[in-house]
């Protein structure tokens, strides 16, 4: 009763606070910090993707930035080739559903291991930076847009949606668009995990033989994880391009991909709430080491970061859960004595 | 209700070989609907991979496998468990980091709808008595006990063959007999092709014994005749009869 409890409750306190947070954060803090907190958001949608993949499908993959890069380039070109940034929004993240689709089939109805998995993953982003940086020739043009190789691509036109006119988003309105798409990604996620396909989704992660041997085709419930978190990632991506209106090669970089490994670790695999606390925690703190220069920061976070694992070896999020349960299962007992 | 005598599964020259050992060796073998039989053989003697083979899990170098008349070898596994399958493996195979409830039912859902999985939920756990057990994540499960929620679990489908590679190893006393009166109670309604070591409890469910050695099928008959056969013994029985002696 009490875990049920507990599993219902943190998900409606996360919800209702996201919800506060979308209607009065804007009232109360300033422009800039608004336009912070928007990074938060859109990193924490790409960090629950691959929270996503990783803790409810076992999928973990080495070349997350793949969809985000991607997500960010195709928007790019979409929006500036397209008169409808929307349509170019939905069909970059339309772009990176095919992307996993295709590298997911071979991946999974080749039967690659899981250590070949986390390979070809990596090799593919690599592929992608690499690709991506030598296109700084002034022939790497599609349509309108030049892709600028290093130099990225500059002046990306900002979403616009027709509730607002059809104007620009401003940065208050891009703030609440995207925590509610962060707040309904994870609400859907978070049913999903629930339906019969999520279900079966965690067995497979669990152990992929007696899935398959209680008659589940183990590669299609793998194939469509990794199909939507790739989607989600690559929304994220998108996300990022029209915030930052300029997108370059660096989405794609290991770094990008070995962040967002870190953000779902510290935050605890198989939670979807703990890879964003994850992703506020240490982006602030990153920020926070960057002001003092006269340390090492790469260091201290890396420090910092070694400490948290080691401390929280199944992340921050399972371990407060842990804590709570036992909480409440400690005051259960003791009112049974009581009563008893 | 009438005559069971249908053959459900049928093999016919099934073989099996890994690079020049050949491990499962011509083998015929034709189990009827409702029949509970045994396969017994020495360690080695390719019990797990005539059930590989069966199941899909290793592809078969020659022969046919028919379920209900209908060939199956060269599916997928899970094809063929979608045809009425079921296999407990010999090394257990469970969703450990799940509870004993999910496990069971991520085996109904496959093909019943939510309020039927409840039912045979419920079902399964009064069949094996673990109902204390339902919430209880299955990795931190005794041995037997995790035996018994394997065994719940690939039921839940209602397959109509199920395959048990070496059901009661590690189980203890009230775990053993509540297994073969389960077995006992299910045959003639679900076909089983059991594997054993333990000639007691062989004695206690079967109803026909298949002997392999070395891949090939050595000996066929009832549990009394395979018994009393002195090559049986020889290849099998040897060690029991030398400590009786
Ligand atoms: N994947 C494999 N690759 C190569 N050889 C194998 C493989 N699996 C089994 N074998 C060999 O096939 C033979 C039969 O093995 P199998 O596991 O089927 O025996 P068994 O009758 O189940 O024995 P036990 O009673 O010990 O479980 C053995 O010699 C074994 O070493
Ligand atoms: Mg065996």
């Amino acid at each position: 009763m009490n875990r049920t409890f507990v599993n219902y409750l943190g998900p409606a306190i996360a919800v209702g606070s996201g919800i506060l947070t979308l209607i009065f954060a804007p009232l109360i803090l300033g422009f800039y910090e608004i336009f912070q907190l928007t990074q938060y958001v859109i990193l924490a949608i790409f960090a629950v993707s691959m929270a996503y993949i990783w803790g409810f499908g076992g999928i973990l993959s080495f070349g997350h930035a793949a969809v985000f890069g991607l997500g960010g380039y195709a928007y790019a070109v979409l929006a500036i080739n397209m008169d409808s940034s929307l349509l170019a929004f939905v069909l970059a993240i339309g772009t990176c559903g095919l992307f996993s689709l295709i590298l997911g089939y071979f991946i999974f109805y080749g039967r690659l291991n899981d250590v070949y998995l986390g390979v070809v993953t990596l090799v593919v982003a690599l592929i992608l930076w690499k690709l991506i940086n030598h296109t700084s020739g002034p022939g790497y043009v599609i349509g309108d847009a030049r892709l600028g190789g290093f130099n990225g691509i500059p002046s990306i036109p900002v979403l616009e949606l027709p509730w607002h006119g059809g104007a620009a988003l401003d940065p208050i309105q891009m703030f609440r668009w995207f925590l509610g798409g962060l707040i309904a990604v994870y609400v859907a996620l978070k049913l999903l995990i629930q339906s019969k396909f999520g279900r079966i989704a965690i067995a497979t992660k669990e152990n992929e033989l007696r899935a398959t041997l209680l008659g589940y085709d183990v590669r299609q419930y793998k194939l469509l994880v990794f199909v939507i978190g790739g989607s989600i990632g690559g929304m994220a991506g998108a996300m990022w391009a029209t915030y930052q209106t300029f997108v370059d090669p660096n989405m794609f970089s290991l770094e990008v991909s070995a962040k967002v490994l870190i953000w779902v670790m510290v935050g605890g695999v198989g939670t979807l709430l703990g890879p964003i606390a994850g992703v506020v925690l240490l982006q602030a703190l990153s920020i926070k080491l960057g002001e003092t220069a006269f340390i090492n920061n790469q260091i201290v976070l890396g420090m910092i970061l070694m400490s948290l694992v080691l401390v929280f070896p199944k992340g921050l999020l399972p371990s407060m859960e842990l804590l709570v349960t036992r909480f409440f299962d400690r005051s259960a007992a003791q009112g049974q004595g009581v009563s008893g | 209700m009438t005559t069971t005598n249908n053959p459900l599964l049928v093999t016919k020259g099934l073989t099996k070989r890994f690079g020049g050992l050949v491990a499962v060796n011509d083998v015929n073998l034709s189990v009827s609907e409702g029949q509970l039989h045994c396969l017994i053989g020495p360690n080695g003697a390719g019990k797990s991979t005539f059930f590989k083979c069966l199941t899909g899990q290793f592809k078969s170098s020659a022969g046919i496998v028919t379920l209900e008349g209908k060939e199956v070898q060269g599916l997928q596994t899970y094809e063929i468990v979608q045809r009425g399958v079921g296999i407990k493996t010999q090394t257990p195979s469970l969703f450990d980091g799940l509870s004993v409830q999910e496990n069971i039912s991520l085996s109904a859902l496959r093909n019943q709808a939510s309020r039927q999985v409840v039912e045979t939920l419920e079902e399964m756990l009064e069949l094996f008595q673990i109902t204390h057990l339902t919430r209880r994540e299955v990795g931190q499960l005794a041995h037997g006990q995790r035996q018994l929620v394997e065994l719940a679990a690939v039921l839940a489908a209602k397959p109509k063959l199920v395959l048990l590679d070496e059901p009661a190893a590690g189980m203890t006393g009230d775990d053993r007999i509540r297994l073969i009166q389960t077995l006992r109670d299910l045959a003639g309604r679900t076909t089983f092709i059991v594997v054993e070591h333990d000639m007691q409890f062989i004695g206690d469910i079967a109803t026909g014994v298949t002997v392999f050695n070395r891949g090939r099928v050595f000996a066929e008959g009832s549990f009394d005749e395979i018994v009393a056969r002195s090559d049986v013994q020889e290849i099998y029985l040897g060690k029991e009869v030398d400590v009786a002696a």
